[in-house]
């Protein structure tokens, strides 16, 4: 059933495609496929489930290379496939007012969304590999065409991004797959594969920069902030909300599960770090202060939710770093909290606020008065701000505590540098919600009055409030499918020797 | 010796001998035609003569499969090479139906004569184990190639293209007869299995080492790998685009065929090595050399065309660099990739040939900048043309990206001990990374580019059309389930009866 959620979104795509479908109906049959996505997700949900791997399909694709089409499900898998449904209704919602090439624009996001789904529910690594390629491509076109600021520039900084991070991976799991026999890509027989020390010492880091690099890994993150702010709102939702997130899914589900003796020791020391696991962590809390700085100091406000997404996907791979089960937790949970929170944010920014301004510019807006001619604007942004940098009460502190508590066993350095990046998030979204909103500089200069807030805003505002609320307040919802898929013999190998 | 009865060869033959037929049929017919009917009807009439011959032939392969090996090896049928003829002859009609539409000459009957006549040239070709034999069929392909490339006798560029492609392959047809010779003068035979018993020993054989470098660049040309790759852009930019499709698709897949098969079974016990750090003397690292060099230089010096046709050919050099790789590790299962490999990127650069001719006749250029919007003016030729570029790159589900996985995995398997050959893979990955570059700039234009002037949809004749959307929806559903060519590939041709 759930496998559905990858063909719905194609078929959606496959009909947009079609010459006879009218413009007008694009963005409800876009609508309607995020929907049936979403609900088949919520059913799955309904369902009793221990979050253990579940297999949705079973099928034997290419029998002479070992290649199966095998979809499963876990309970990381179902929390960011839901996750995925519910930004994908959002972001349709947040782009109601598309005009241009409409029919392209919903063909190539459903594409996206089915990719994306794709991978999450991939348990062949082949699959998994094909699914995440396919979510490339039309990222590209959705900046490249529909974007703003330096939009052809970005979109290829990010495609080129992705691709050399699809190549690094695709070199190990060839690798992986020729020494393990070449008999099979399936990820639960590779996970109980002992694959030789030495080879792991240099696929773990391989494949983890590459799936990294997707999920904002310092210091290859520089396509995410040109990217979001190229591309138009729901894209920009997509890329922060799920896409990223498809990198982070890599590195737990690919790399760590493959290659667990990676993360041993070297066996000697350089700058103090002894482990790859000491080296990403570093990077990782390198991100979480570089990309809160970063957002500190921009002028657009765009700019600033681009960093901050750095910097939040920072706490993520921390999380997986602590290679315990509450930070492993708390790292899923805050992919599922950023997603939400991050594409909130966007649609703030760029659908109600930009795409009525047309400026993103914090002095500019500081001269608006936003928050009396957008009260609902500025109502979203202030709950979205708090809920990110981790109000409690909203999903994002109930993440980024339990990533605090794994870190702190872990490395209590590292988790200094994240608190201060923590409190760098409040100085920054605090500036940016003042300027942009609640600043009385300058006269009331509202010669025309802005467009209200539309319904189908509203709603997709709502839905993602809700969606971090519910979480936030009732984590079990979650932490009940996770917490067992994080027990599951899919994790043996990094449970011996380094779960504590 | 064996004594084969005359009628029996005829009946082994008669695939061939239908692709000739139908030759002399066109060129009868549209000596009929030629001063009553306009160029448009005898194009048409010559296509369809030309295409129901290739599928006649393909009818009678698939019919009556043989098994035989005649006069010592000098011609050979199997369920192998009736597979790698059956393929040829697709890519031929598809060829042929492309030049539907074309106008380019009045020799219409010569034209698609000689299009069959290197067609059953590279039949031959595949089918021999005699390198008398081979050099034969190889001088009737490429001579056939050579007049092809020259039928636009209006256009300098296409004069000049079929001289650089004669004069580098004249000289290029040389090297391979000398590296020929010097196999004969070391066997005393001319058959690949008996030169391979003769020149077995470990320590190379200086001659032997001679004969390797020749015979690699005497075939690097056919299959265009660097370093004898200069023939390559002028000719797919001056040749009229069915030739240069032909030249590109057919062509290439006969040359990778034949290459394969006179390395492995001639220089068997001279492969040497190319493990990293452990190169030993043999074929092996001249070809991996070659192959390196062709993935490195095609796809770098790709990125600064402005032509998408010298593009496409750079893209060529590319990818015939990373078909070497099945050289390189010759096993069972990479002869299998390599013709996965080459037959579905032979499939996809007939498209993008197609696609380009029709772009060069409707907007008068086939400059990176003439394909500006064209998304907005042939929607469907855009599709296809966009499934063929991500083809090319490496994309899934399109058949592009399992052939290059199949071939690389197939290349790592290759070693004895874990991945020998890493480092050719590496670069492989690598480079077709870069590739992806210069084949979304392409699709930039299509589809994001605004068109400079008008910007009235282009006429796309619906014969094109139709063979075009066929191409692509091939290369998808090969992409989407390469189990259907693979099992095709490991049963009897039977399989389909």
């Amino acid at each position: 059933m759930l496998a559905w959620t990858i063909y719905i979104s194609f078929l959606g795509a496959l009909a947009l495609m079609l010459p006879k479908v009218p413009a007008r109906a694009a963005r409800g049959i876009a609508l309607l496929a995020a929907i049936t996505g979403f609900a088949i997700t919520v059913s799955a949900f309904l369902r009793p489930a221990n979050g253990v791997m579940t297999t949705i399909l079973h099928r034997s694709w290419v029998p002479s290379l070992g290649i199966e089409y095998y979809l499963a499900a876990d309970g990381i898998s179902l929390v960011l496939v839901l996750l995925t449904g519910i930004v994908a209704i959002a972001g349709v919602l947040f782009s109601w007012n598309i005009e241009q090439r409409s029919k392209e624009f919903f063909a190539l996001y459903l594409a996206l969304i089915g990719g994306v789904y794709g991978v999450f529910l991939s348990a062949d690594l082949f699959l998994l590999f094909v699914f995440y390629e396919i979510a490339i491509i039309p990222k590209y076109f959705l900046i490249a065409i529909w974007g703003s600021t330096q939009r052809e520039y970005a979109a290829m900084k990010l495609v080129l991004y992705s691709l050399v991070g699809s190549a690094m991976v695709l070199i190990v799991l060839i690798a992986a797959y020729v020494i393990a026999g070449a008999k099979t890509m399936n990820l639960l027989t590779l996970s109980q594969f002992r694959f030789p020390l030495h080879f792991q010492m240099w696929a773990f880091p391989l494949m983890f920069v590459g799936f990294g690099i997707l999920a904002g890994l310092w210091p290859f993150h520089t396509w995410a902030p040109t990217g979001h702010v190229a591309a138009p709102t729901a894209a920009s939702m997509l890329l922060a909300g799920v896409v990223m997130k498809l990198g982070a899914y890599g590195c737990l589900r690919v790399a760590m599960v493959l290659f667990p003796h990676g993360l041993d020791p070297w066996g000697f020391t350089v700058l103090g770090l002894a482990s790859w696991r000491d080296l990403f962590s570093l990077l990782a809390v390198i991100g979480i202060v570089y990309g809160a700085l970063v957002a500190l100091v921009q002028q657009d406000f765009k700019f600033v939710v681009g960093y901050s997404s750095v910097s939040h996907m920072g706490f993520v791979l921390l999380g997986l770093m602590t290679l315990s089960r509450i930070g492993l937790t708390g790292a899923v949970l805050q992919m599922f909290s950023h997603g939400v929170l991050a594409a909130l944010l966007f649609a703030v920014v760029g659908r109600m606020v930009y795409d009525r301004t047309h400026t993103r510019d914090l002095t500019a807006l500081s001269r608006m008065h936003l928050s009396k001619a957008l009260p609902f604007a500025a109502v979203t942004f202030v709950l979205a701000a708090i809920a990110s940098i981790g109000m409690p009460g909203f999903s994002g502190f109930v993440a980024e505590l339990q990533i605090l508590i794994g870190a702190w066993s872990a490395f209590p350095i590292y988790v200094v540098g994240a608190g201060i990046g923590i409190v760098i998030s409040v100085a920054y979204a605090w500036r940016a919600m003042q300027k942009a909103f609640f600043s009385d500089a300058g006269p009331e200069s509202t010669t025309t009055p802005l467009a209200r807030i539309s319904m189908p805003e509203r709603l997709g505002a709502a839905m993602l409030i809700i969606a971090s609320l519910t979480v936030g307040l009732y984590p079990q919802l979650l932490l009940n499918l996770v917490i067992p898929a994080l027990n599951s013999p899919l994790f043996d190998g990094l449970r011996k020797g380094h779960w504590q | 010796m064996s004594t084969v009865s005359y009628t029996a060869l005829l009946h082994l033959l008669l695939p061939e001998v239908i692709v000739i037929a139908a030759a002399l049929v066109v060129l009868a017919a549209d000596l009929l035609i030629s001063r009553t009917a306009p160029t448009r009807v005898r194009f048409i009439t010559a296509a369809i003569i030309s295409a129901i011959g290739c599928i006649g032939a393909v009818t009678e392969i698939v019919r009556s499969p043989q098994q035989a090996n005649v006069f010592n090896g000098t011609f050979v049928v199997s369920s192998e090479t009736s597979l790698v003829q059956i393929a040829l002859l697709i890519l031929t009609v598809l060829v042929v139906i492309l030049s539907i539409e074309s106008s380019f000459t009045s020799h219409v009957g010569e034209y698609f004569a000689v299009t069959l006549f290197a067609t059953t040239g590279m039949m031959l070709l595949v089918s021999s184990e005699n390198i008398l034999l081979i050099f034969l069929s190889l001088e009737l392909l490429s001579l056939s190639l050579y007049v092809l490339a020259a039928f636009n006798k209006r256009s300098s560029h296409s004069a000049e293209a079929a001289l650089k492609y004669f004069l580098f392959g004249g000289m290029s047809a040389a090297f391979l007869l000398f590296g020929l010779s010097l196999l004969y003068g070391l066997s005393n035979s001319t058959n690949l299995l008996q030169i391979a018993h003769a020149i077995k020993s470990p320590p190379l054989d200086p001659l032997l080492a001679v004969a390797i470098v020749m015979i690699v660049l005497g075939l690097g040309f056919k299959v265009a790998a660097v370093p004898f790759h200069f023939w390559a852009p002028d000719v797919y930019e001056g040749a009229p685009a069915n030739s240069a499709a032909l030249i590109a698709s057919g062509a290439k897949v006969a040359g990778f065929v034949i290459f394969y098969q006179l390395m492995i079974t001639a220089f068997a016990g001279a492969e040497g090595s190319a493990d990293w750090k452990n190169f030993t003397p043999g074929w092996v690292p001249v070809v991996a050399i070659v192959a390196a060099l062709s993935m490195v230089l095609g796809n770098l010096v790709a990125i600064t065309q402005t032509s998408v046709r010298r593009l496409l050919a750079y893209s060529a050099i590319a990818h015939a660099g990373y078909t070497l790789l099945a050289l390189v590790s010759h096993t069972e299962q990479s002869f299998v990739a390599l013709l996965y490999y080459a037959i579905t990127y032979a499939l996809t650069l007939i498209g993008a040939f197609g696609v380009v001719s029709i772009v060069e006749e409707q907007v008068g250029g086939e400059k990176l900048s003439d394909f500006a919007g064209l998304s907005s003016r042939a929607p469907v030729l855009s599709i296809c043309m966009l499934i063929f570029m991500l083809s090319l790159g490496g994309i899934p589900p399109l058949a592009g990206f399992f052939g290059k996985f199949f071939l690389f995995a197939s290349t790592l398997s290759a070693g004895q001990h874990s991945p020998d050959l890493l480092w050719l893979v590496v670069l492989a990955i690598a480079m077709s990374t870069v590739s992806l570059y210069y084949y979304m700039q392409v699709l930039k234009r299509i589809y994001i580019v605004k068109p400079s002037s008008e910007a009235d949809p282009i006429h796309v004749p619906i014969v094109s059309q139709l063979a075009l959307c066929a191409i692509a929806l091939s290369i998808l559903l090969l992409g989407c389930a390469p189990n259907l060519f693979l099992v095709w590939l490991h049963q009897p041709i039977l399989f389909w009866l």
